[in-house]
């Protein structure tokens, strides 16, 4: 809402010393927040001055166009009193004329810098100017041409044209609907500064007769009330004054012709939207009524809208003259030949208004007032006051018949104890100022023992609730007046345990050398391609977004993958050597299990529907990607560098199971985007728990990282859920150790998981520990083969193990790799 | 051996080791001075072929000159050595300007480290920390918090549904369906911090993401009023901006409040004092920061808390945002990269 402030002033008296500043802050500390405070004379530097027009020479030129050169008197304004020389290329004025003129060393809007200038064989010393250059609007051609009492030349233009105003622009929440208009601006000023306040909709009107145009409302609760005018005889050329125009236009609107502009300035003025009919173009009585289904109409934006049950409409017998409260109709719109004029001010049912203007995508100002509520009780004084300007301005008559269908609705009274506003704000507040506070708002206050019975303004349809009205109380004494107390300290059970847990993951893939990065999680078919995913793979099955940003990427993810590969990319592209990055979040996957319900409000759900609505939602499992591409390990003065590789991938999700404790099996896989003959799959418990291995070379081209990256992605939720809880405090023996190593051929294909496991079952109690410290193949082992060399050490808790004893238990753990791998002792 | 001579071969055997300079010499010196074939040697195997009266003073004489000789050979011998070793410490210095940057450094995300701050400064006043799901079901993202589907402030929050329309389910616009959840599922007093990634349908810019990070409280007791909330957000300002920096509030809207307010944080920069040339706060004096207010009664009916028996505060701001002028970042861009270079700045804890 933009508010001029001489427009303010007319219906507030303000202290004089008031500054705008001093203004904007206390109407920030009621509520009506200051978004910015402009001056209309924005961008322009004088001297912009009165000239009168001297002479004029008509002077055509080779490119077809005709200039004239102007002597202008501007008076003393150039220093010398001699008439300023000027071309000017718009011929709407005369000898004799008033217009605007803006001398060298004046700036216009856009930092346009005026000089004298040679052009068309003449020294132009200066411009005439049009509103457009003025920035007072783009909608008249030519110069401005000044009432011929607008000044003497040289008379500054400033005040002139209006451009000393300053204008308030404010921010204002849907719940205080008042404050789109000077009414309701200037009655918090008032409330301010405790000023004398002029209500505009307070006028007296005529009383409602049987000779106004005939109104039917079929629906009177969508449209409580509706009043209908006439004024005939209306000069459809006659042009909106300057100061209307001006006003209009300074609180964000077009002037577009006289009864229009009429409408908007008393809609401005009041906050009750009005519409005009041409009169002549009306068929019969007006009917109000809900839309049938797939009703049409156009609407006079020239847009076709097919109408449903819910939408108001105004008819005649012609059909659909009006989307109610919203927008008009082409057929009965005022034009530049309307001479007779039906005005209509109706209160609109503010839901229906809001459901709408969001079916039909339609916000205008007049849906912007009407769906966040106005004032119901003041249709006939603003169509009052809009018949009385078509007819002062316009020269229409007004016609004796008035037309008023419907009362307004009540307003509902609320009622609170005294101690309620102090209660919830901590401030001392007697019950004086109670209702002292509820009355500057214009309620009516009912005060007894214990509290008031609050009947609100008309205007203020959004007070409902007792704590509404706390909030007047409170916003009046200031929210500067609320103590700063910390409430009773509460026994909190600190972090929970994946609170911690997820913390401990993070730092340790931070000791691990990761850096964390933050992705958006949009992704589409053209991502999964990226990934080479298969047609059928279910990362692919994602929820979908009924309203994307981007066409390309309409899903919420399945795999957090597609985000670490793109700033893996990107850091390699500006030239990172390396770069391993991890991420942790929600991915989803759908459920396929219908709508959620939506529940009122007057009510808990009970558990079944709360049940109900969590079950509705898709599953989010945590995720953890890591990316590792590039130097691992940095090349320099101790040698040589080491690019990361799928061990390194996998080397990460060992390092997180043993931070957590937590007993990982590893199997070899085949799952893109990895290469599908170096990814693992993780499993805990049986439960899958992802993946890790070199990426494809393909992936690893598509998101132009350097060949051999790899990547993990595990699910979180899992890891987590099978974290020791205590860690059990280790017994170990410091009796001396028995090493033995073994070198086992396997056949290639034998895991070296499965020898492993193979060695710790057979060798029994006594091993405290199998490690693999070499793999062999070559020509020793023959094809096909691989020699895997593994430390064994033992270890007896109570004694030093015998030569005798080590020896069976390797013997032991031999023969079980053996037995299960096929495996021969070299 | 005459005595002169024994005394002579001694202060020759002492002057030898007093002048040996290094280990090496040392080893010859003994040689030659102690070793079998030393003057002081044959002179002892000499004394056995002496007669008895005179083998026992020539005994005593040879016997202390070789103790006098090995005295001084064992100290020498201590000294040179301790030089030795002192001279190979010397030689094994090295560059320790040399760069040693063979593991790069991992880091965690502001974003993240910021969180668990803001997490733990209210956490250490007992209060705890509750999540939710991003894909939330939109009765609580908007019906719970008073956001019904004809509220005009719900177009405010520019939301991204999941298809089909109807759905029932959006990405969740703020954090505070977490706080419906929390007052659905847990009876008062209720104190938790939410921290969270929420979605609005915002094109992405230096100050805008469809994807940003915001902090909402919620406290819920008996006697609970908006001076709680003040000193609650004042400590909360102090804890991540300094002493002496606190909050006010304006008169605002939310249907999830009232009385609602808009919170300002005192510019931690100028502290108000000479705002006018200040870049953080622009001239104000304070920076807007989020917004809060007293919890209306009505999503306490809806979320099952006694709105006779209790009242509550809630409040919320952006991490983002927060983060972007506590460190000083022009472009809200610079969070959603992953170029290594910001955030290892930023090490593993903020
Ligand atoms: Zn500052």
């Amino acid at each position: 809402m933009k508010a001029p402030l001489s427009w303010i002033r007319d219906y507030v008296d303000l202290p004089a010393t008031v500054t705008t500043e001093q203004l904007t802050d206390r109407l920030t500390d009621l509520g009506l927040k200051l978004e910015a405070i402009h001056s209309a004379a924005d961008g322009i530097t004088g001297p912009l001055v009165v000239g009168k027009v001297l002479t004029m020479e008509p002077e055509p030129q080779k490119n077809g166009k005709t200039i004239n050169w102007c002597t202008v008197d501007v008076g003393d304004a150039n220093g010398t009193g001699e008439p300023q020389g000027i071309v000017c290329g718009a011929h709407n004025f005369a000898p004799g004329d008033l217009v605007v003129v803006i001398l060298p060393g004046g700036v216009l809007p856009g930092n346009f810098e005026i000089s004298a200038r040679k052009t068309y064989g003449h020294l132009s010393s200066g411009m005439i100017c049009s509103a457009r250059e003025l920035g007072l609007g783009d909608d008249h051609d030519g110069i401005i041409v000044l009432p011929a009492d607008a000044g003497q030349p040289g008379t500054d233009a400033f005040g002139v044209l209006g451009l000393d105003e300053e204008v308030i622009e404010f921010e204002i929440n849907p719940d205080r609907a008042y404050g789109l208009s000077l009414r309701g601006v200037a009655r918090e000023a008032a409330l301010a500064f405790d000023g004398t306040y002029r209500d505009p909709a307070l006028r007296s009107t005529p009383a409602a007769n049987g000779e106004g145009y005939e109104v039917v409302v079929d629906d009177p609760a969508g449209c409580p009330v509706f009043v209908a005018r006439t004024v005939t005889g209306f000069d459809p050329s006659a042009t909106t004054p300057a100061w209307l125009a001006e006003r209009i236009t300074h609180a964000g609107m077009r002037p577009i012709s006289l009864a229009v502009d009429i409408t908007n300035y008393v809609m401005l003025e009041t906050g009750r939207p009005i519409h005009g009919y041409d009169l002549d173009k009306l068929q019969g009585p007006i009917r109000v009524r809900r839309a049938a289904e797939g009703e049409q109409m156009t609407t006079l934006d020239g847009a076709k809208r097919v109408l449903s049950p819910e939408d108001l409409v105004v008819t005649d017998d012609s059909g659909i003259i009006g989307l109610g409260g919203v927008m008009g109709g082409e057929t009965t719109e005022m034009s530049a030949t309307t001479t007779n004029v039906l005005v209509e001010a109706a209160h609109w049912d503010a839901v229906s208004m809001f459901r709408t203007g969001k079916r039909h995508k339609i916000s205008s100002e007049a849906g912007k007032r009407n769906e966040r509520g106005v004032d119901p009780t003041i249709c006939e004084a603003a169509a009052d006051r809009v018949v009385e300007l078509l007819v002062e301005l316009g020269g229409g008559t007004a016609q004796p018949g008035v037309t008023v269908v419907g009362t307004p609705p009540a307003s509902p009274q609320v009622r609170i104890g005294y101690d309620l506003p102090a209660r919830v704000s901590g401030i001392d507040i007697d019950s004086e100022t109670v209702v002292a506070h509820l009355q500057a708002i214009g309620a009516t206050v009912d005060a007894d023992a214990d509290g008031v019975t609050v009947t609100p303004p008309p205007w203020r349809p959004d007070i409902t609730d007792p704590f509404d009205l706390v909030e007047e109380v409170v916003r009046i004494v200031g929210y500067d007046q609320v103590p700063s107390v910390l409430p009773r300290e509460a026994a909190g059970r600190g972090l929970t345990r994946n609170q911690h847990l997820r913390r401990r993951i993070g730092r340790t893939l931070a000791g691990a050398g990761c850096v964390e990065v933050v992705s958006f999680p949009f992704v589409g078919a053209a991502t999964f391609d990226g990934l080479g995913l298969p047609a059928d793979d279910a990362r692919r099955h994602t929820v979908p977004l009924a309203n994307p940003l981007s066409a390309e990427e309409p899903a919420f993810t399945t795999t957090l993958l597609p985000g670490v590969l793109k700033a893996a990319g990107r850091n390699v592209g500006r030239g990172a050597p390396g770069v391993a990055l991890f991420e942790t979040a929600t991915v989803a996957f759908p459920v396929d299990r219908g709508p959620a319900p939506i529940y009122g409000v007057d009510r808990r759900p009970d558990p079944a529907e709360l049940d109900k609505l969590i079950e509705a939602l898709p599953l989010q499992p945590l995720h953890l990607a890591v990316v590792l591409a590039g130097e691992r390990e940095r090349g320099g003065w101790w040698g040589a560098g080491r690019d990361a590789g799928w061990a390194d991938a996998i080397e990460i999700v060992r390092i997180l199971a043993t931070e957590l404790g937590v007993a990982i099996e590893t199997s070899q896989t085949q799952l893109m985007p990895w290469h599908p003959g170096r990814c693992a799959s993780f499993s805990v418990a049986g439960v899958q728990l992802g993946h890790a291995g070199e990426l494809h070379p393909q992936v690893c081209a598509h998101y132009g990282l350097p060949a051999r990256s790899a990547a993990v992605e595990i699910d979180l939720d899992v890891l987590m859920a099978h974290a020791t809880a205590v860690t059990p405090g280790p017994a170990f023996s410091s009796l001396p150790v028995a090493k033995e190593d073994v070198a086992l051929v396997v056949a290639h294909d034998v895991p070296s998981s499965t020898v492993e496991a193979a060695l710790r079952e057979g060798a029994g109690d006594l091993l405290e520990s199998v490690r693999l410290f070499d793999v062999y193949t070559g020509e020793q082992v023959g094809e096909g083969k691989k020699s895997l060399a593994f430390a064994l050490r033992f270890r007896a808790p109570d004694r030093t193990l015998t030569e005798a004893e080590t020896s069976a238990a390797r013997d032991a753990a031999v023969a079980r790799a053996a037995e299960v791998a096929g495996a021969v002792q070299r | 051996m005459q005595p002169e001579e024994v005394d002579a071969a001694r202060d020759a055997a002492l002057a030898a080791i007093a002048a040996a300079s290094d280990l090496e010499d040392l080893k010859r010196v003994r040689t030659e001075h102690a070793g079998d074939r030393s003057p002081l040697a044959l002179a002892n195997r000499e004394i056995g072929a002496l007669p008895p009266q005179a083998r026992k003073e020539a005994g005593q004489r040879v016997g202390q000159a070789r103790g006098a000789v090995n005295q001084a050979l064992a100290a020498r011998q201590e000294v040179l050595e301790a030089e030795h070793e002192e001279r190979i410490l010397v030689e094994e210095t090295v560059d320790v300007t040399l760069p040693t940057d063979r593991r790069p450094a991992g880091a965690r995300h502001p974003i993240t480290t910021g969180s668990e701050l803001i997490a733990d400064i209210f956490v250490a006043m007992g209060w705890e920390v509750a999540e939710g799901p991003v894909i939330e079901a939109e009765w609580l993202n908007f019906d719970a918090l008073n956001l019904g589907a004809d509220h005009p402030a719900r177009t405010m929050q520019d939301t991204f549904w999941t298809a089909p329309e109807g759905s029932g389910v959006v990405l969740r616009t703020h954090t505070s369906p977490v706080q419906a959840r929390t007052m659905l599922t847990r009876t008062p007093p209720i104190y938790v911090v939410c921290p969270g990634r929420v979605f609005r349908t915002d094109e992405y810019d230096a100050t805008h993401s469809p994807m940003f990070h915001q902090v909402e409280g919620l406290a819920i007791d008996e006697g609970i009023s908006m001076a709680h909330l003040k000193g609650t957000l004042d400590h909360f300002a102090t804890q991540l901006f300094g002493e002496g920096i606190t909050t006010r509030f304006r008169p605002s809207y939310f249907p999830f409040t009232e009385p609602s307010a808009e919170v300002d944080l005192r510019c931690f920069v100028c502290k108000g004092v000479d705002a006018a040339s200040c870049r953080t706060c622009r001239g104000e004096g304070w920076i807007e920061w989020g917004g809060c207010g007293v919890v209306n009664p009505r999503v306490l009916t809806a979320c099952g808390v006694d709105p006779e028996r209790y009242t509550g505060f809630a409040f919320g701001m952006g991490i983002d945002r927060t983060l972007m002028f506590r460190h000083g970042l022009s472009d809200l861009r610079a969070l959603f990269e992953g170029d290594i270079r910001f955030t290892t700045a930023f090490g593993s804890e903020l």
